[in-house]
């Protein structure tokens, strides 16, 4: 073991006026580690599902989030090639290598070109799947796999999310829930709350800094029936 | 840093005479305590929350051993590296290595207050490294020379005007006829320079906001999304965080996280919340061959065991600053060191030391206003008022200060002396102001008649009439 | 120009067997500039049912050692305050600070000295604001016969409004005052720029602060400004009268106790 970490491991047993952990106190640790609680949770998010899906709306369009309804799979490339050619974008996307995105037939829209896998630099709009959407605040969750790399959420200018209705949730704490049964902890878990923003130049807000100028999900709703576009 | 805290008064005098830092600063109340306030009046359970962090915050630092060793056992198992610095020296030589031995040449930085206070940037420069900021205020600021002036806003002392300037002035590549008057264009301006240089960084540094002992995750939490380009495109992702940032587990990091936008931007929840857990994994097509956190405590154990220990559940939200009057008097340079505002005026005696912090704990009215929208309970004019007695206890304050303090203490415990001096006293001030109810100047009182007029006393004491009523009265 | 012992409505005997006691805190700032307020306090007590008694062997609540990081001074200025005050069934402060001085601060002085703990904290428990003590305490809603027309603009000082919770007491109380019209100031929960030593220690700061404050409270057009707090009331005061505003100000007591008929602080006399 490095001096550096007895040295400051040292510091904080002196300041702390004890020596190594041990005993209850240790085990008080273990258990708080090995069973995470949740603590306290806002009412805001105790509603029924339907609710939840509108109020998720509801905050990420707050915050400049583009979102559009769909009644099921087959509609998303039309849904996506709208957005792009509402915008006056090219129509061609790098999509999530993600079996999740496996129901969607692109081909209806022959038009609209494809291509899978991390993305580049030249990438201009990204299309990825969700791993949840947390209502509270109208962020998504998006965890990182082979199937789903990271940087396709951050580097093109717009990043379209796929989202199914049964994915959203309540809360942050529901979104571990589901990533902690699915097995190990992700590399990496990005929590994203509408496109990147920034306001380091008189406080003005600006869309854009960095990472995606717009953030558009598109909302699959379960059992097929119609969503209102 | 080389602080300059001692120069504290001279630093102030130049803030209070810059026109255009009073006018950037005049955006606070809007940018910030207007939506603060209003997105808190959303959250009915603020306050419960509130506690909820103060009790997460000192459970930690109460087995903060614990938990770091958890940490790093977590980084370890999944893959990646924690070093250990306990000096900034140790913190700026383990960054260098790990560059050195990837051959780094460029280095892309997401904002770290941390990399400010061992003076990263500086160092690596010496050491033929470029490194980059990337957050916009810190791109400006690096641009110009600067330091951070806010710890979240760092360039918050700017006016758009500046910015133009020290683009047109470093941007020579572009058309210097390009029209840069507005922050939507200064903002593409720097998004169009940082891209290449985001694909170009072998390493990527960013700070942390948390370190989740559950699980080995560092945590930062941007608007810009410049911190996910930071980590993600490099090879090597190296996390710099001071040992205070540990928390148990998610779910705590989850409820500290609902206070840290609300009290710090007003956001419910900031753009981008990344969790990183180790190197990319096996079939992984993006992320970092390399994830290595480095552990710096610069002073900070040291505070465990003292009053300025609650400090250490600070999350650095700037809530203290925004809504300081001295803070938006002066702005954040006049501090002299990396944390300004009540934080800085709390902490930083205990990191940089009393002789040279001295001042700014007691650059407070103690008007409470920063302890009432901390959003994890720091008591901070007490803390002040800690340092306050530790340097009379070190007699580190004026020598006429303690002098005529102690003179007054001593007339406090005396009642009828302090009557009979009282008496004399507003007898003459009344006089002299009687004609005009107040006075311009007063000897030996310039700290007050060189600013405003001093209202004249009435003439009698209160305690003189009362004795006249009470002796009226018995007649 | 004070109100002197004859202005004072006596409490009947029977009333005066049922009424507290209470030992008025006078400040050092109100006996040595402005007496008034403590006049004004007693016959707001006084009309609150309350019989008033003046300690004599008070000086001030040692918030000048207290916060210049003198404890030892602080501890026996504080011991001499818990003595004088002793056996009252309240102290009553005009003064948010001095209030909150006695209140909250005096138990935390004593934390290692537990018989003077224990007197600190029944001191404290007894401790109250003047105003908030009226209302709160006294379930005073209205004021007894006070007049005062003119547009008046509020300042929340900062030991009263965060420590003690100050805000609602006095606005209640105002908008009883027949002929007044309260107009809410921007900011007034910002900071004067007093802070006691700070305002002679960091003047230049204190100065830009009390300058925004005095901006704000021109901005509102009220003709007078009132505050809990004298520090804060000769800081804004001095400020104004320096920039020759228009504004009078006075301490909220003497509006609510009907004495305005002195000069208002910093004011130039009547011929």
């Amino acid at each position: 073991m490095s001096a550096g970490r007895e040295r400051i491991l040292g510091g904080i047993r002196k300041g702390l006026g004890r020596g190594k952990l041990e005993g209850e106190a240790l085990a008080a640790v273990e258990a708080r580690l090995s069973a995470p609680a949740r603590n306290l949770i806002p009412r805001r998010t105790a509603l029924p599902t339907a609710e939840l899906v509108d109020l998720f709306e509801k905050m990420a369009t707050d915050v400049a989030a583009t979102l559009r309804r769909v009644a099921g799979p087959d509609d998303v490339p039309d849904a996506v090639a709208e957005f792009l050619a509402g915008l006056n974008l090219p129509s061609e996307i790098k999509a999530a290598p993600d079996p999740r995105l496996d129901d969607i037939p692109w081909s209806k829209r022959p038009t609209l070109a494809v291509s899978h896998g991390a993305a580049a630099d030249s990438d201009l709009t990204a299309v990825t799947a969700a791993t949840a959407a947390i209502a509270e605040t109208g962020t998504l969750m998006l965890a990182s796999s082979a199937a789903a790399p990271t940087r396709l959420n951050f580097l093109p200018d717009n990043h379209i999310v796929v989202l199914r209705a049964g994915q959203v949730t309540g809360t942050y704490e529901d979104g571990w829930d589901l990533v902690r049964a699915a097995g190990a902890l992700p590399r990496t878990v990005n929590f994203v709350t509408g496109p990147s923003r920034t306001g380091d130049i008189e406080q003005k807000i600006q869309l854009g800094a960095h990472g995606p100028r717009r953030l558009h999900i598109i909302l699959v709703e379960d059992g097929g029936e119609t969503g209102s576009s | 840093m080389q602080p300059t805290s001692h120069a504290f008064v001279e630093n102030a005098h130049r803030a209070l005479n810059d026109a255009q830092l009073h006018a950037a600063l005049g955006h606070m109340k809007a940018g910030f305590q207007d939506k603060r306030a209003a997105t808190i009046a959303r959250m009915p359970e603020f306050e419960d929350l509130r506690d909820q962090g103060r009790a997460i915050k000192n459970h930690t630092l109460a087995h903060l051993d614990a938990y770091l060793e958890r940490f790093e056992a977590k980084v370890t198992e999944t893959g990646g590296r924690v070093h250990w610095a306990p000096t900034p020296a140790e913190a700026r030589d383990a960054i260098l290595k790990i560059c050195q031995a990837a051959g780094a040449r460029t280095v892309t930085k997401g904002k770290s207050m941390i990399a400010e206070e061992i003076a990263l940037n500086e160092h690596l420069a010496a050491n033929g490294i470029e490194p980059i900021e990337t957050d916009l205020g810190e791109y400006i600021i690096q641009l110009r020379g600067e330091l951070p002036s806010h710890i979240i806003a760092p360039a918050i002392h700017l006016v758009k005007e500046q910015v133009a300037e020290s683009f047109y002035a470093h941007h020579t590549e572009l058309d210097p006829k390009r029209p840069l008057d507005d922050a939507r264009a200064l903002t593409d301006e720097a998004r169009a320079m940082l891209r290449q240089r985001f694909l170009a960084a072998d390493v990527g540094i960013t700070g942390a906001n948390f370190l989740i002992a559950e699980t080995g995750s560092t945590v930062i939490v941007t608007n810009e999304g410049n911190g996910d380009l930071t980590q993600n495109l490099p090879r090597i992702h190296i996390v710099i965080a001071s040992i205070e940032k540990v928390v148990p587990t998610l779910e705590d990091s989850a409820t500290i996280l609902r206070l840290l936008a609300r009290s710090a931007t007003g956001q419910e929840y900031s753009a981008y919340t990344t969790f990183s857990t180790g190197p990319k994994r096996p079939g992984d097509l993006d992320g970092p061959d390399e994830f290595h956190v480095v552990i710096l405590d610069n002073g900070r154990s040291a505070l465990l065991g003292t009053p300025a220990q609650e400090t250490l559940r600070c999350i650095r939200c700037g809530a203290c600053m925004n809504h300081c009057p001295i803070y938006a008097s002066v702005g954040g340079h006049a501090y002299g060191w990396v944390i300004p505002g009540p934080i800085g005026a709390a902490i930083n005696p205990g990191l940089i030391g009393l002789e040279e912090a001295g001042h700014l704990p007691n650059a407070s009215t103690f008007c409470g206003r920063c302890e009432s929208v901390c959003p994890m309970r720091i008591p901070l004019p007490s803390i002040m008022r800690h340092w306050r007695e530790r340097q009379h206890e070190r007699k580190l304050s004026p020598g006429t200060v303690r002098a005529g303090l102690g003179l007054w203490a001593w007339a406090a415990r005396r009642p009828r002396l302090y009557r009979f001096g009282t008496r004399l006293a507003a007898a003459l001030l009344g006089r002299l102001g009687r004609r005009r109810g107040r006075l311009k100047r007063l000897p030996l009182a310039g700290g007050w008649t060189d600013w405003r007029d001093l209202p004249a006393p009435e003439g009698r004491t209160f305690q003189q009439h009362w004795a006249a009523r009470r002796s009226g009265a018995g007649r | 120009m004070v109100s002197g012992p004859g202005s004072m409505s006596g409490t009947s005997s029977s009333e005066a067997r049922d009424a507290p006691r209470i030992g008025l805190f006078v400040t050092c700032l109100v006996d040595f500039f402005r007496p008034s307020v403590g006049f004004a306090a007693v016959r707001l007590l006084e009309q609150a049912g309350c019989a008033v008694e003046v300690p004599a062997a008070q000086t001030c609540c040692g918030q000048p050692a207290y916060n210049s990081g003198d404890r030892a001074d602080s501890k026996a200025i504080a011991r001499d305050v818990i003595a004088a005050f002793e056996g009252f069934d309240y102290v009553v402060a005009p003064s948010g600070s001095c209030a909150g001085m006695l209140s909250h601060h005096y138990p935390e002085l004593f934390a290692d000295e537990p018989e003077w703990e224990r007197r600190a904290r029944d001191l404290a428990r007894r401790s109250f604001e003047l105003v908030a003590f009226l209302v709160d305490v006294r379930g005073m809603q209205a004021v007894a016969d006070a007049a005062y027309a003119g547009r008046v603009t509020y300042h929340d000082g900062c030991s009263g409004l965060r420590e003690l919770k100050v805000k609602r007491q006095p606005r209640a109380l105002l908008s009883s005052v027949a002929g007044l019209e309260l107009t809410e100031l921007p900011g007034a929960e910002v900071c004067c720029g007093f802070g006691g030593t700070f305002c002679v220690k960091y003047p230049e700061i204190s100065n830009r602060m009390v300058e925004e404050k005095a901006a704000d409270i021109v901005g509102t057009g009220a003709d007078t400004l009132l505050a809990g707090d004298l520090g804060c009331l000769l800081n804004m005061a001095g400020k104004l009268k320096r920039q020759g505003a228009p504004v009078r100000v006075r301490h909220v007591a003497e509006v609510l106790a009907g004495m305005t008929d002195t000069p208002a602080i910093g004011d130039t006399p009547e011929p």
